[in-house]
């Protein structure tokens, strides 16, 4: 395998599909990155589970309020607009349908949008938070994941082999090699990278890749 | 009608072993330090409260508050979405070796378990967990072409919980992202303790304002100047603390 997308440029290329005003919960850690390449001119309102809509960035280092923090437990700041309220509140916005986006990391995503995102076994401590919650409810259920493993095992697979976060729940991926979507019970192939084959992007994916209509090259800028 | 009581320790006498306790915060934010710490002193006192059952979001962080309640051996079940934390080590350690119990909850399950036990709603349908693990022995039925699964309320015998502003009757203000799980878990308490940073006749908070009206509230506790408990780890710090 040669070039691949860097983390920060599958974040970018996520955060391309974020509408102007949209509602958008990003899970802990890498999804965090897509809020920092939203398009110009567009201004998404990001939802955080313990309770905060409309949160600005980070404060300064030896600034941070520990009352004003993310579901990450990272400090943030509030700007004109931002909103508290309580968890039951917050999860009303999930599981409601109000929230426009969702984006999440994954271990694995099945051909039938399955999810395993939170435990990878029974070893050590489970914990799950709100993840179980997030993939229902969101109108559109993305994630952004390398598109292998570490030891390159693929992670779009034919049907998850870890613990499951949710059933048929994600529409659509963002991989380091490609942008996947999910359509009744199929992996349809929107985007890949231009120097990449067809036959090399499905080898290293665990389940057939459709085609549907166009498919488009996935460039993204040095980010 | 005043529900102020004159010292933490007061405020924390009754709860007796084996109690089911509510404790308010999402990691740091909302921690209800002073009340922790003062059952902790009661516990070390005379041996009691012990074997109690926490509900929380976390399990605690490094050795104070709820971590530093795990590590004093007085809790028997946590009942938490992610007991996990910069500094897990305490609740780990217990947790492998067979100490301690967990109750693993979705977040927003955990959430709408204890609203409904405020509400009355003995048990309700969520899209949540369905198929995973989690939901393993629970009923499941279809909706509208959709299959739910049925969760049960969740209640306390206790809520300890931190707030901005209370007034004589309990009603209350939060500070920010500390509300949390505070006004839902207040709701679902059979008694509820509240610190406040700051106490006022009836009349000093905006009805509009109220976030907790004072029907939920039993007891409130004045702490001027709460401790944070991210600040309090960033110190290294222990609690008791520890003499070198």
């Amino acid at each position: 395998m040669t070039a691949k997308l860097s983390n920060a440029q599958i974040a970018w290329r996520a955060a391309q599909d974020i509408h102007d005003g949209a509602y958008v919960n990003l899970g802990i850690g890498f999804p965090e990155m897509v809020a920092r390449f939203q398009p110009e001119g567009r201004q998404a309102i990001f939802h955080t589970e313990n309770g905060i809509l409309g949160f600005g960035e980070a404060p300064a280092p030896g600034a941070e309020d520990w009352d004003l923090i993310n579901a990450g437990k990272k400090a943030v700041t509030i700007k004109p607009g931002t909103a508290f309220f309580h968890h039951a509140d917050s999860f009303a916005m999930v599981r409601g349908g109000h929230l426009d986006v969702a984006i999440l990391g994954a271990y694995q995503v099945a051909q039938n949008g399955d999810l395993a995102n939170w435990s990878t076994g029974p070893k050590g401590v489970p914990a799950v938070g709100g993840a179980m919650d997030l993939v229902h409810g969101a109108k559109r259920v993305a994630v952004i994941t390398d598109h292998v493993t570490k030891d390159g095992k693929p992670k779009l697979v034919e049907a998850c082999t870890l613990p499951l976060t949710g059933v048929a729940c994600v529409t659509r991926v963002y991989t380091s090699l490609a942008v996947v979507d999910i359509v009744d019970g199929r992996f349809v192939l929107r985007e890949k990278l231009p120097a990449l084959s067809l036959d090399e992007l499905q080898s290293v994916t665990g389940a057939p890749l459709h085609l549907d209509g166009d498919l488009a090259d996935l460039t993204c800028p040095e980010v | 009608m005043d529900k102020r009581i004159a010292s933490l320790a007061n405020a924390v006498a009754d709860i007796p072993d084996g109690a089911t306790v509510m404790i308010g915060g999402f990691g740091g934010s909302g921690a209800p330090i002073e009340l922790i710490h003062a059952l902790i002193d009661r516990f070390l006192a005379t041996g009691s409260p012990a074997r109690l059952t926490v509900i929380n979001n976390n399990a605690g962080n490094g050795h104070v508050g709820i971590a530093a309640m795990i590590e004093q051996g007085m809790v028997a079940k946590m009942v938490c979405s992610f007991p996990r934390s910069a500094d897990p080590r305490v609740f780990t350690e217990k947790y492998l070796a067979g100490e301690i119990e967990l109750e693993l909850v979705p977040q927003g399950t955990l959430a709408e378990r204890i609203r409904a036990g405020g509400a009355g709603i003995p048990a309700f349908y969520t899209p949540t967990g369905f198929g995973t693990d989690l939901a393993k022995g629970k009923p499941v039925a279809e909706f509208d072409g959709r299959s739910y699964v049925q969760e049960r309320w969740l209640k306390a015998d206790y809520a300890l919980i931190k707030a901005e502003v209370g007034d004589h009757l309990g009603n209350l203000t939060y500070r920010m992202a500390a509300r949390n799980f505070a006004p839902i878990m207040a709701t679902a308490a059979a008694r509820t303790v509240a610190q406040v940073s700051q106490v006022v006749e009836p009349g000093g908070i905006d009805p509009e304002a109220v976030v907790t009206p004072g029907i939920f509230v039993d007891a409130i506790v004045t702490v001027p100047d709460p401790a944070q408990e991210e600040d309090l780890n960033r110190a290294n710090a222990y609690y008791p603390e520890v003499t070198a």
